[in-house]
């Protein structure tokens, strides 16, 4: 099997950081700007970056309702910080009128570490990542305050999750894609694949 | 402070310890902000509007610059009491700007809580020799480059990101399109280089030869380049991002137009899509009037602040 396509929507955020990642992981990246670039991936990462200014985005080009259909149909999504929000049903502390794509049965405090200064690097145990602790960046991070009983938990930090899984939706708090350490990326190409190979056999 | 600030936490497994402060997050931060808008806002009111139309951050300023050209005087850091009403009225990031070596505004924005200082020549350097040392902080830095030595000697003191200086409170592009290409232009030599003349280089350069050593092995700064000064409409933001810009600062020139709200839009969506022509059209119409803007070339040397800072 040929290695997955993934997208990675670039509206904002940490773009380069997760293509990287992903072909470090095996995968062969490409970004999203537009509906038509989404029916050609395999798999689509959120990027780091700001939730509201990316929500904002997806609303005035239209790409909001379109990914939503492909979170319902099945399609992998792996966000982190900034995606792990917009994957999820709902957000505390962000804008009221903030859009999120949803799928992933959690609810999320945004930058629920605090402000910059509170920002973070420590070691976490990943649950699906065998191995030494993955090195994790937090960057005015949110966390999980509620997950619905499909969402496996993967990692916490003080006793909020900071990485879940429901299905094809992975999600962290941090940011695997600023560290040298693709472990988790090469969890969600996991994913892609075991989800192609079942599109396959249909 | 130190710069890796540990902190242990309790109740967690694996004795798990953060530090707070490091390079990584302060690095980290900037790369966060990539295609995105930095907007100038000099109260609550503009910040809304700027987190309204999709900005990544705010900066938090007591006049921006076309007012401080205008008016004179000496420009300082702005007013804790306004930049704590800007923390609380939006949930994106709040930068500020401190002095050129004033390392005690710096100190202030930090217990204040913002997220990312900017030690800025828009305002009046509090000190000719020296910039901040910056690793001496937890709160993140970033500061203006006219070419890639000055840049270097930024990181060097501690810079998390980068931003071309331009000529602020202008409108006027050109000086912030002389300076991404020189940096660019530097960087694109020194990628050319055998190694054994990146020593000669680094002494040209006035940087590090360690940063010099990592420029040419990267082909870009080892931070993120934002652009600043003189940035007016979508078509300069997106003349910027095409020159090479990780991402935009625009200063005076959404609230000196006619119509802020719109022009904001207008920006924020001509950073993301700055390779599309026909959404750069359609983004551009209605504007209204840009910010009326002095030409740089009729600006006394006195009166360029690109030259602030060494």
């Amino acid at each position: 099997m040929s290695d997955p396509r993934i997208g990675i929507l670039a509206l904002q955020g940490d773009v380069r950081e997760h293509a990287r990642a992903l072909t470090a992981a095996g995968a062969r990246p490409v970004e999203v700007r537009r509906e038509a670039e989404l029916d050609e991936v395999d798999g689509l990462v959120l990027p780091g970056g700001e939730s509201t200014t990316i929500g904002r985005l997806l609303r005035v080009f239209a790409l909001l309702e379109p990914l939503r259909a492909k979170v319902a149909a099945g399609l992998p999504v792996f966000g982190s910080c900034a995606g792990m929000i917009l994957l999820a049903r709902d957000v505390v502390d962000g804008r009221p009128d903030q859009p999120l794509i949803g799928g992933l049965d959690v609810v999320v405090r945004r930058n629920a570490f605090g402000r910059q200064v509170d920002s973070f690097e420590a070691d976490l145990d990943v649950v699906g990542v065998p191995g030494p602790p993955v090195h994790a960046v937090f960057i005015r991070a949110p966390w999980v305050d509620k997950a619905g009983g499909a969402v496996e938990v993967l990692a916490s930090v003080a006793e909020a999750p900071v990485a879940v899984r429901q299905g094809p939706l992975l999600a962290t708090a941090f940011h695997p894609e600023l560290t040298g350490d693709f472990r988790v990326h090469g969890l969600f190409v996991d994913i892609v694949r075991s989800s192609r190979s079942v599109a396959d056999r249909r | 402070m130190s710069e890796a600030q540990t902190a242990s936490t309790s109740g967690q497994a694996a004795g798990t310890t953060r530090q707070a402060g490091t390079a990584g997050v302060k690095r980290g931060m900037a790369e966060m902000l990539k295609g995105g808008v930095i907007m100038d806002v000099v109260n609550a009111e503009q910040a809304r509007i700027a987190e309204d139309a999709g900005a990544v951050a705010v900066m938090a300023l007591e006049r921006v610059p076309a007012d401080i050209r205008a008016q004179g005087g000496v420009a300082r850091m702005s007013d804790p009491d306004m930049i704590s009403e800007i923390i609380a009225a939006v949930s994106i990031p709040v930068m500020a700007k401190a002095r050129i070596g004033h390392f005690v505004e710096a100190q202030v924005l930090q217990a204040l809580g913002v997220d990312y200082v900017d030690e800025s020549e828009v305002l009046t350097p509090a000190d000719p020799h020296h910039h901040i040392d910056k690793r001496a902080f937890t709160v993140p830095f970033v500061c203006g480059a006219t070419n890639l030595g000055e840049a270097l000697r930024r990181i060097a003191e501690g810079a998390a990101m980068i931003r071309s200086k331009g000529e602020a409170g202008t409108g006027e592009v050109s000086n912030a399109v002389v300076h991404m290409r020189t940096i660019r232009a530097d960087i694109g030599r020194l990628t050319a280089l055998p190694a054994e003349e990146l020593y000669a280089a680094a002494k040209e350069l006035r940087a590090p030869v360690d940063l010099v050593e990592e420029v040419a092995r990267l082909g870009r700064l080892p931070v993120v380049l934002f652009t600043a000064g003189g940035i007016a409409t979508p078509a300069d933001a997106a003349l910027m991002m095409q020159l090479g810009a990780d991402g935009v600062f625009v200063g005076s020139g959404i609230f000196k137009s006619g119509d802020p709200a719109r022009r904001a839009r207008a920006i924020v969506e001509a950073t993301t899509m700055y390779n599309d022509a026909d959404l750069l059209v359609k983004v551009s119409r209605g504007l209204g009037e840009a910010m009326v803007g002095i030409n740089v070339t009729e600006l006394a040397a006195t009166a360029r602040y690109a030259d602030r800072g060494w």
